[in-house]
């Protein structure tokens, strides 16, 4: 099966959402940062969403075609659809919020449907329990059977694991790939996490500002370094090339240096060997700023660097510490205040591993 | 005491109640999702009987379904009696007086449901009847409930409107306010008294339901 879209429209003065692109069986992923159109794609295919035009189909079946005149209604369309917000019926146990899409089923048929897609997402002893009290990878897991149980002809999914952990994540992820290996329909897959993106995609569809930017596989797509655009795009202002220095699986760290430089940082565990090649990226506004020497932290990367440059950029002060590479820095006009920084000040900077984002 | 005003006004109560359900789902339902420019003016006519004397809306009442409105003829040619100063012609009369005390609340408790359930259940393949039905109503029922006991205690506390519309008919439109004014007028006050306590006390229980129901907010409506 193939979903097709072609589809524009007019968000504000200053947006439009102008796509066409063509997914087949599988995991496409939809990248982009927020604001960049995503959802609105997404609320197109389930009709929720108007396009000012456009041609929306799946193989040759028809949801939208705005030169022919055809709109079919929401509930006819058989899209799948989970939102990161859920939206679980709370008044309806586990079972029956599972068995909502299969009305036109007897009753006994539709129990054993539910039964089995429940016990394929291994949620099958929470039937009798209500959302409010099951955990959020629980409901998750809920959220895409529901979908899924009505046999869609394309699922999609915005942003439906943000919020988890990660080990509940790669569970969720390798059910929903266990599952979408018989049947082989469409997924497109919202997200804004680099992680996912490698952990699910077969193919990425780079957005922003309402038009694609990219289009390939996820290695092709994020790691050329002339994409180094599109770490920036997901709000990612610094982006390294490095080398896995030594790796200790078992804390979940490694360290990494960073090409050009002697900055050793300490970064999440990602599989990494020492010697591969990886990339780090970390945002701006996770990084922190001490004008004497910080003591005492559970923070594990303090770098001693100077100011050199600070402006203001709407909000917010941007800064750039030379200590070892050079740092993008987002900081309150505040905090500046109270630093009293200037260019040529020493300052030292504080990253959490944690902030770090590793690309291998 | 007079049991039988007393039975006759919880009778009118409980068919108006029914009734406004009734007709109080469909319109509020539209009056919270519809996006037509002149709701408000829909709106602006369901609450008119908040504002206006009962006198007023009784006497417009009376002269549409009186004996020499086209309503009034057509009924008496179809019942073999008139519509006004009957039971039937006081149902209309209270459905209009209690309107917004059903639709408000109503209205109130549709909106505050989630629009990506319905958004949700719209997806799953459910028409707008079965999402309403499946999904807002349930999630409205304390709303719901409000209006419905509302529109029941604001039925059987009307006075003005039965008294143009019904007059004073016994077992037929003396309802127990009627009954109370007429004690009243005859030096009954030992009557009167008991009549109305009970008529205290009976509120006194509805209301004490309604807030127990919306325990959050302290108004006569839940509020978003």
């Amino acid at each position: 099966m193939t979903l097709s879209v072609r589809l524009r429209r007019r968000l504000s003065d200053a947006f439009t959402l102008d796509v066409d692109f063509a997914v087949s069986a599988g995991v496409t992923i939809l990248f982009g940062a927020s604001g960049s159109g995503k959802t609105t794609v997404l609320r197109g295919i389930t009709g929720l969403a108007r396009p000012d035009a456009g041609r929306i189909a799946v193989d040759a079946a028809l949801l939208f075609d705005s030169a022919a005149g055809i709109d079919v209604p929401v509930p006819r369309r058989r899209v799948g659809y989970v939102s990161q917000h859920l939206a679980l019926f709370p008044h309806l146990t586990v079972g029956q919020n599972v068995e909502y899409g299969l009305r036109l089923m007897d009753p006994p048929d539709r129990a054993a449907r539910a039964r089995t897609i429940l016990e394929s997402f291994n949620i099958a002893h929470l039937a009798a329990r209500k959302p409010s009290e099951i955990s959020g990878g629980e409901k998750q897991r809920v959220a895409l059977a529901r979908s899924l149980v009505t046999n869609p002809r394309v699922l999609l999914l915005d942003e439906p694991l943000s919020g988890l952990d990660y080990g509940t994540q790669t569970h969720i992820i390798a059910d929903l790939r266990r599952w979408n290996a018989d049947r082989a329909i469409p997924v497109l897959y919202v997200t804004h996490a680099h992680r996912e993106v490698f952990a699910l995609g077969e193919r990425v569809i780079v957005l922003d500002g309402g038009r694609i930017q990219a289009d390939g596989a996820p290695h092709e797509v994020l790691e050329a370094p002339a994409r180094h655009g599109l770490a920036q795009i997901a709000g990612f202002e610094n982006v390294f090339e490095a080398v896995v220095v030594s790796s200790r699986a078992e804390w979940g760290t490694m360290v990494c240096r960073i090409d050009g430089t002697a900055t050793d940082i300490e970064v999440p565990y990602s599989g990494g060997q020492p010697g591969a090649r990886v990339r780090l990226t970390v945002r701006a506004g996770d990084i922190l700023v001490a004008n004497e020497e910080p003591r005492g932290l559970s923070a594990r990367n303090v770098l001693a660097g100077v100011v050199s440059s600070l402006r203001r950029q709407g909000p917010a002060v941007v800064a750039r510490v030379l200590a070892g590479p050079s740092f993008e820095v987002h900081l309150t006009p505040g905090a500046r205040e109270s630093l009293k920084l200037a260019d040529g000040h020493r300052v030292w900077i504080v990253i959490k591993t944690y902030s770090w984002r590793v690309v291998i | 005491m007079d049991w039988q005003a007393i039975y006759l006004s919880l009778k009118l109560a409980s068919v108006v109640c029914v009734a406004l359900l009734l007709i109080g789902m469909p319109l509020a339902y539209w009056l919270t999702f519809s996006r037509w420019r002149w709701k408000f003016l829909v709106e602006s006519i369901v609450a008119l009987p908040l504002v206006l004397p009962p006198t007023v809306l009784g006497f417009y009442v009376l002269v549409t379904i009186g004996a020499r409105s086209p309503i009034g003829q057509a009924w008496t040619s179809w019942f073999g009696h008139g519509l006004a100063f009957s039971f039937e012609g006081l149902v209309i009369a209270s459905i209009l007086y209690s309107l917004p005390f059903a639709v408000q609340p109503l209205a109130v408790a549709f909106s505050q449901v989630d629009p990506a359930l319905i958004e949700a259940s719209s997806i799953l393949g459910a028409s707008r009847a079965r999402t309403f039905v499946r999904v807002i109503v349930p999630l409205s029922i304390n709303g719901v409930l409000t209006g419905a006991i509302l529109s029941f205690a604001h039925t059987i506390g009307e006075f003005g409107v039965v008294v143009m519309v019904g007059g004073n008919l016994p077992g037929v439109t003396r309802t127990v306010s009627i009954a109370i004014y007429d004690e009243v007028q005859a030096f009954d006050y030992a009557t009167a008294n008991a009549t109305s306590l009970l008529l205290v006390a009976f509120s006194f229980v509805v209301l004490a339901a309604v807030y127990g129901l919306n325990r959050r907010v302290w108004a006569v409506a839940p509020q978003p």
